[in-house]
């Protein structure tokens, strides 16, 4: 049966979806961050989407799913206007990956937020969005040495190819900036410098999860004919599932540690189950979704406290520990849960060892370019506002506006 | 004539002006203040506990002819909880007070008798 025209029809659908998760990203770090921040962190999130569009249908496309060159990245093409149909219409294709691009690009702004400067995000927006993500992507999707393993390395819609990259790149960014003014006390004390709107940060995370049946479901690349029917309907409830138990299970550890069921680690818990599902959405039972979701909502808080008190690492909306963490857990979980392969299946441990490598290598990658980055922007054009304009805001000494005016 | 300045609990507020109301307060000011000092509560945010720095109170602010009122029964009976950080009332003396639609002064501008 000839199914492009629906198979079409169902990625661009789900690209608008993942688009519009760009509106969650930018209400999440928006809310988690102070309001004297907030035309900054939205700023950052409007032209990282807007650059990494630009730069990743420039160049970053072609690196990631041109021929191969030695597993490592595919055959530069600049501005390649490609008409063909393979499946489904190439520039369906295209724009669906240019928006999963993005959404590694904006991870990062929410681990560096409050502090960096808006003229050095861009510069960095620029190098993800046309090096490190598609090269990245290449590895696993574009046909590159991860996908060619004896046992390929398995991450259906981007548990560690999208998210992990953007928060391993975070990670590096907050590591080289260092903590927000104020956060560590000279004593050792760790500081809270609470959200300004959680109303806002909320939204921001029912929108991500919504845009997320896209992002899992729109990784099928079909819909037509009973199998992709069946399976985009299983990657939409294992999605599901996954985020409800990370939402319960962050919620009732906070609620034991804490006394009270805290709403901002809740979030973060929904959507570390939405990443960690994401690997293998496609391989996975209902079940195993629950507990994948579980495992996620649990090691959310645990590592969000570990980042934050152990290794004082600022990350105002615990974004490594929501894309980075979550990211590689899923990503390794999957060896033990896939129907097809899992340990847990009798599937052995080759295709553990697989993730393994996988998670690993992606890690390192996006480290290395991460950490080269970010230091080299430190020693040209400064990475880092000036602490009076920290003390300040964003909005007011990068922008001259203000987010909230009275 | 005095002027009045009282702060009290958010959560009191309504019995405040319930209070003011009978006593033949109708019209007063009030704002939102923060207020520095005892706190009892701790919150916990992302994992952290920590204590505000400030509690939000509820500054209200009227003026009143000498000996119109026992302002501290008032306030007693209507704006404590009996916990700690119930807070103060400040009375002052006021030289004038004009009302500016007719231009009267002293007791005559107080509003609302």
């Amino acid at each position: 049966m000839e199914t492009i025209s629906i198979d079409t029809l169902w990625v661009l659908v789900a690209a608008v979806l993942v688009m519009l998760m760009q509106a969650g990203f930018a209400m999440v770090e928006s809310g988690f961050t102070r309001g004297k921040n907030s035309i900054n962190i939205l700023m950052k999130n409007l032209i990282d989407f807007s650059m990494g569009s630009l730069i990743f249908y420039i160049v970053g496309y072609k690196l990631m799913f041109g021929t191969d060159i030695a597993g490592l990245f595919g055959k530069p093409v600049l501005f390649d206007n490609d008409n063909g149909v393979d499946g489904i219409a190439n520039k369906a294709s295209l724009i669906f990956q240019t928006v999963f691009a993005a959404t590694a690009a904006t991870i990062v702004s929410g681990a560096i937020a409050e502090r960096t400067k808006f003229s050095t995000y861009i510069f960095f927006t620029v190098i993800i969005t046309a090096i490190i993500y598609p090269v990245a992507g290449h590895w696993v999707w574009g046909g590159g040495w991860l996908s060619t393993l004896s046992t390929p390395f398995h991450d259906f819609a981007g548990s560690t190819v999208v998210h992990s990259v953007g928060a391993w790149v975070g990670l590096a960014g907050a590591i080289v900036l260092g903590p927000r003014i104020g956060k560590y006390g000279k004593d050792g004390k760790v500081n809270v410098i609470p959200g300004h709107n959680l109303t806002i940060g909320a939204l921001g995370v029912f929108i991500l999860w919504f845009g997320w049946f896209g992002f899992n479901g729109g990784s099928q690349l079909a819909i037509g004919g009973t199998d992709n029917a069946i399976a985009v309907s299983s990657i939409f409830v294992n999605t599901n599932l996954s985020a409800a138990a990370g939402a319960l299970a962050a919620m009732t550890v906070t609620w034991m540690r804490h006394k009270k069921p805290g709403l901002s680690l809740s979030l973060n818990g929904a959507l570390a189950g939405l990443v960690a599902i994401t690997a293998g959405c496609d391989i996975v039972t209902p079940e195993a979704s629950i507990l994948i979701g579980l495992i996620a909502g649990v090691v959310l808080v645990f590592s969000v406290e570990l980042f934050d008190k152990v290794f004082r690492i600022d990350d105002p909306v615990g974004a490594i520990s929501v894309h980075g963490i979550n990211g590689a857990l899923g990503t390794i979980l999957v060896g033990f849960f896939a129907i097809d392969g899992g340990l847990f299946y009798g599937g052995g441990i080759s295709l553990l060892i697989s993730q393994l490598i996988g998670v690993l290598a992606v890690a390192a990658w996006s480290l290395t370019m991460g950490f080269a980055l970010f230091f080299t922007l430190k020693k040209t054009v400064g990475l880092r506002v000036t602490a009076r304009e920290e003390h300040i805001g964003l909005d007011i000494t990068e922008h001259g506006e203000s987010a909230y005016n009275l | 004539m005095k002027k009045v300045e009282a702060t009290v609990r958010k959560t009191k507020f309504r019995e405040v002006k319930k209070a003011l109301v009978n006593a033949g307060i109708e019209n007063f000011s009030y704002w939102l203040v923060r207020n520095v000092g005892e706190t009892s509560e701790k919150r916990v945010y992302r994992g952290v506990e920590y204590e505000p720095t400030a509690a939000e109170r509820i500054c209200v602010t009227f003026a009143i002819k000498d000996n119109q009122l026992n302002v501290l029964e008032l306030f007693t009976e209507s704006g404590i909880t009996g916990e700690a950080a119930d807070s103060q009332v400040l009375i002052y003396d006021v030289k004038d007070v004009y009302k500016l639609v007719t231009k009267d002064g002293k007791d005559k501008a107080i509003r609302k008798m």
